[in-house]
């Protein structure tokens, strides 16, 4: 779905202002753009999981960000590198 | 029946009973699980390191799969989250932390330090990397080395792959093990001689 490389954003998504939710998506990383670094591989959907659901099996990705777009005060070119599951990501 | 007033130690035999009668887990695979369980520790982590310090093909096979590695030195990794091994670099220093909960590699490092899932570590881990490690651990990443945080998010767990010390050329396995900290498999420190 995504491939090693691609600009990605992560959805600027807020389901838990809607109700009670299991989410595996940091919010400092909500809305940020970012770069696939590799697929990790397929994996139940925890946020189903979470709650005794059926969970489809839905793609890993591992994705990396410049820390300077969430922190300003970050020193630039550090980064951060975080397992995002493919349905939280967006192509900007 | 109150459920929290029953005596613990009959409880678990009851649930362990009817685990067992209906084939969910038997007796000896819970043994099983209670001896991996006892055995994981960093020292398990250290031999990785220090097999991949000291053998090329191994290093390659560890960054590559973790979990494969791990069960080749003999660690049980069977029901584990897959195991991923990041390596740092004269470029780059990876740290390890989960933003969201506790998620540890277990497996090959036991149990974690208390502070791994302390709201303080975890905030700052990712806000502000170097000052952490620099305040909490003597530890000063230099200007030219890009730090990479790895949030542990979701169903893998990850290790850190340290850099081989200089002054240790020659040395065995055994030897090399002994150097690598829990911290150093974390990131929080550097291993040293």
């Amino acid at each position: 779905m995504f491939a090693d490389g691609e600009t990605v954003r992560v959805k600027d998504e807020w389901p838990e202002a809607l109700g009670p939710v299991h989410i595996r998506t940091p919010y400092y990383v909500r809305g940020v753009v970012g770069e696939v670094v590799r697929w990790l591989g397929d994996f139940p959907n925890p946020e189903d999981l979470a709650f005794a659901r059926p969970a489809e099996r839905r793609a890993l990705y591992h994705v990396r960000f410049q820390k300077g777009l969430i922190w300003p005060e970050a020193k630039p070119d550090d980064e951060l590198l975080i397992e995002i599951f493919a349905h939280w990501l967006e192509r900007p | 029946m109150n459920i929290l007033e029953t005596d613990g130690e009959r409880l678990l035999a009851a649930v362990r009973t009817l685990l067992d009668q209906k084939g969910i887990v038997s007796a000896t695979e819970i043994q099983e699980r209670m001896a991996a369980t006892d055995a994981a520790s960093p020292g398990q982590g250290a031999r990785m390191v220090a097999r991949a310090w000291a053998d090329p093909a191994y290093r390659a096979l560890m960054l590559e799969d973790g979990t494969k590695a791990a069960e080749s030195l003999g660690i049980m990794m069977r029901g584990m989250p897959p195991l991923g091994v990041l390596e740092n670099t004269a470029e780059v220093h990876h740290l390890v932390v989960c933003t969201l909960c506790s998620c540890y590699p277990r497996a090959v490092l036991g149990y974690p330090p208390f502070w791994y899932k302390s709201a303080a570590f975890r905030a700052r881990a990712v806000r502000d990397p170097r000052g952490l490690l620099a305040a909490e651990w003597k530890t000063a990443i230099p200007d030219a080395v890009k730090v990479r945080v790895v949030d542990s998010t979701a169903d893998y767990r990850w290790m850190v792959l340290p850099v081989r010390p200089s002054g240790t050329d020659g040395w065995d396995e055994e030897r090399l093990a002994g150097i690598v900290r829990e911290g150093d498999m974390i990131g929080v420190t550097i291993p040293g001689v």
